[in-house]
């Protein structure tokens, strides 16, 4: 199975200590993000296929559903693996949305190229109808903000106003006219930057890009909801193991309810989220009409998974987890960006709300 | 084809396919009474003979008990209580008035009890003829179960009882009674023995039952006290000493966490039913009037709906996931969480609809203007039976803190 595969290919080539290693070497506050990562065991991943996985057969890929996918990147989440798999499968959801339009983009993933959305707008609004590029003439104008990965992919796919209505299109990063200025971030193990677009001589893939963006949210917030789940269970995990072995009071912490009942609490909240999840994944495969609202209620729950787990890691692990020379801060911050990326938890119920009472007048 | 059904044995698959026949022909009518929402609430003897005769019929086709063997009245299946359970569920029957007898007297009846006690006693258990009560909380022995005080002196072969067990559910309908109590008063786990004993033939024999009134003012459960009843050695389960580890069974069991699949049975409406759900939160929301709009256009409101709406989602998802191996963690993990949760989310659900309801929330059943007729603020107070009950929320948080998470024993 491919969660087992991930998990042990992660165990094995990349232990925590390797990661802070690669990402925590700099200290300094006021850094720029390194966007370091291992691109020798990225290959392997992309020798192995997953950067395929979810290209359709139709489009020279595994055509693996979402499902199976989730499990690939829970493991992914629980290593906080730095690479563009994440953002190159959601690229990948949006291009097979379109009406084959995306094909050619498809193929590409399919032969091992990356990508990322440019969606965003200055304000990070999670409504897909926002965005501050325009095309006009074939030629992208404006700035993509909050573009994951931005430095580790080969390729963009770009939401654009046009005279029309909002369209998709597919920009090679190193195209002339276009200015990648990396953003300094919290997380460690992800990079982003804003895009700039100069007059850009653009590929559209789709036309009614509203229509294709809504169509693909779904898949794209049940991943991070994956990989949130992943890396809460290493929070879950090692601040247990803590809590098991530091004494305090004669005792190991565990033994305290102030500290064992929360602690029950975030692996509730994991399970939680893990079986909406994995519930948003089949109705996206099998059920599209209930794809967006299992969708909500899965991110929603990995949020505050998020935050409270990475709450309670900190926490418990006392004095030395509020250091940088402890691991859990890589997981605090990688698990900070995950909860406001596409939609925080009261956003996420808000549109739950829209469709399961109705929106309000 | 549902997803259990896809996974199925040869055996499961053809089973399936006789219970579904069986329920289509067989499925009973609606009762002429009032049914309570649970079977820890059945109050009258027109519910209970509905209800038994169900049980009866249910079992006599083979759907309850299916995975005991044969010779203890049994259907000598391999796991397939839980496509029994499928279906009925399916075909929304209504729910079996035995549950303490299936849930947990009949697994430790048949771990621990001796052959000829199980040959005895499970066939009618099985069929709901004998109903059930279990005698484990007493008035100092609450989350602390082991501090049991019922004593059993011995006396030649036979066993004299002496004590009062408290908060016994159908005690005022059971023929048996599992009785966790103490043979020894020098230690406190290894003093504790395990026994079956009658209760409806004892009566006013060394056995009183009395009724509790609940908070909610009905009564639902009962007080049992025992004087100097008599019973035989041959309806103790297990060795001397060992009613520890026999209580354990039990509660694994009820806790949804034991080998043997539970029969269950339930779905069936009726009329004054009124389910502690977020689908009949949103109704009243939607039905109630708040600044001269309705509550469910209120956003705070909303937001506190909608993470009801997931917590009972992620429930019953839970419940779908724990079928697939491969995406557990911990073969208890999720088991040992369904009462928690439940309870809590039920809790919650109740305890936000009183909210929405505002002033009216204090009109209660007598009140012919109450909201849903009183049932909210009834359900909200009748809620921390549930978070109470079979192991407080504290104590299932400190199960799970050390039983999955391996985390340090909590004295």
């Amino acid at each position: 199975m491919l969660k087992d595969a991930a998990r042990k290919f992660f165990t094995e080539h990349f232990p925590t200590d390797k990661l802070h290693h690669m990402v925590a070497s700099d200290t300094n506050p006021e850094r720029m993000s390194s966007a370091a990562w291992d691109s020798e065991l990225w290959q392997q991943m992309v020798d192995l296929g997953w950067t395929s996985l979810a290209v359709p057969e139709s489009a020279g890929g595994i055509g693996m559903p979402l499902v199976a996918v989730a499990g690939l990147i829970e493991e992914l989440g629980r290593a906080a693996f730095p690479s563009p798999l994440l953002p190159t499968l959601n690229a990948t959801y949006v291009l097979a949305a379109c009406g084959g339009g995306g094909d050619a983009a498809l193929a590409e993933i399919a032969e091992g190229k990356t990508a990322s959305l440019a969606i965003t707008n200055r304000q990070g609004s999670w409504d897909i109808a926002d965005t501050d590029v325009q095309c006009a003439q074939g030629k992208l104008r404006g700035t993509a903000w909050f573009v994951q990965e931005a430095r580790k992919v080969d390729r963009l796919l770009v939401s654009a106003q046009t005279s029309s209505g909002q369209g998709l299109y597919w920009v090679a990063v190193d195209a002339p006219g276009v200015t990648v200025a990396p953003d300094a971030i919290v997380d460690l193990t992800r990079d982003q930057a804003h895009i700039t677009f100069e007059d850009v001589a653009a590929e559209e893939v789709d036309s009614d890009g509203l229509a294709v963006l809504a169509k693909a949210m779904p898949a794209i917030w049940t991943l991070l909801a994956a990989d949130i789940t992943g890396a809460a269970e290493w929070q879950l995990q090692t601040t247990v193991e803590y809590a098991s072995t530091r004494q305090q009071f004669e005792h190991p912490l565990g033994y305290f309810q102030a500290v064992k009942h929360p602690l029950v609490d975030v692996m509730i909240m994991i399970d939680q989220c893990k079986s909406l999840l994995y519930n948003a994944a089949c109705a996206y495969d099998t059920e599209p009409a209930r794809a967006a609202e299992t969708a909500h209620m899965a991110k929603a729950s990995a949020s505050e998974t998020a935050a409270f787990a990475s709450s309670r890691s900190v926490q418990y692990h006392g004095g030395i987890g509020f250091t940088w020379e402890c691991f859990v801060h890589l997981y605090f911050k990688r698990q900070k960006h995950s909860q406001l990326l596409w939609g925080d938890a009261a956003w996420h119920r808000a549109q739950l709300a829209d469709l399961l009472i109705g929106v309000v007048d | 084809m549902s997803e259990s059904a896809r996974q199925d044995t040869p055996e499961q698959a053809e089973f399936r396919q006789f219970c579904r026949q069986w329920l289509q022909a067989n499925k009973p009518a609606a009762p002429n009474v009032r049914l309570p929402l649970s079977p820890l609430e059945i109050m009258t003897e027109p519910q209970m003979t509905y209800l038994q005769a169900w049980q009866k019929s249910a079992y006599d086709a083979g759907l309850v008990g299916c995975d005991y063997p044969v010779s203890v009245g049994g259907g000598g299946r391999t796991d397939c209580q839980r496509v029994a359970n499928d279906e009925m569920i399916r075909a929304r029957t209504p729910f079996m008035p035995n549950v303490i007898g299936l849930g947990m007297a009949a697994p430790t009846v048949f771990y621990h009890g001796q052959e000829a006690l199980k040959e005895k006693l499970l066939p009618r258990l099985f069929s709901g003829e004998d109903i059930w009560c279990q005698g484990f909380s007493e008035p100092g022995a609450g989350s602390d179960l082991a501090s049991v005080q019922t004593f059993a002196e011995r006396k030649g072969d036979k066993w004299v009882i002496n004590g009062h067990k408290v908060w016994t559910s159908l005690a005022h309908f059971a023929e048996w009674m599992i009785l966790l109590l103490r043979t020894d008063k020098s230690h406190k786990y290894e003093g504790l023995s395990y026994f079956v004993v009658p209760i409806r033939s004892a009566l006013g024999k060394g056995v009183t039952v009395r009724p509790l009134i609940k908070i909610t003012g009905e009564t639902g459960f009962n007080e049992v006290i025992f004087e100097e009843l008599e019973v035989d050695d041959s309806f103790r389960l297990d060795e001397l000493g060992k009613g520890w580890q026999v209580a354990m069974t039990t509660l694994l069991h009820e806790r949804g966490a034991g080998e043997l699949q539970t029969p269950r049975s339930g779905g069936m409406k009726s009329s004054a039913t009124h389910a502690t759900n977020t689908a009949n939160l949103i109704d009243l929301a939607r039905n109630t009037v708040r600044n001269g709009r309705p509550a469910a256009d209120d956003p705070l409101l909303r937001d506190r709906m909608m993470q009801l709406v997931i917590r009972e989602q992620g429930l019953a998802q839970n419940q779908r996931r724990s079928r697939v191996s491969a995406l557990q963690d911990h073969p208890l993990r999720l088991q040992l969480q369904n009462k928690l949760l439940a309870s809590e989310i039920s809790q919650d659900t109740a305890a936000l609809a009183v909210e929405v309801e505002g002033a009216s929330a204090s009109l209660y059943l007598g009140d012919e203007n109450a909201p849903a007729g009183g049932q909210w603020p009834m359900a909200y107070m009748n809620s921390y039976g549930m978070t109470i009950a079979a192991g407080t929320s504290e104590v299932q948080r400190n199960i799970l803190g050390e039983r999955v998470l391996g985390m340090a024993k909590s004295k």
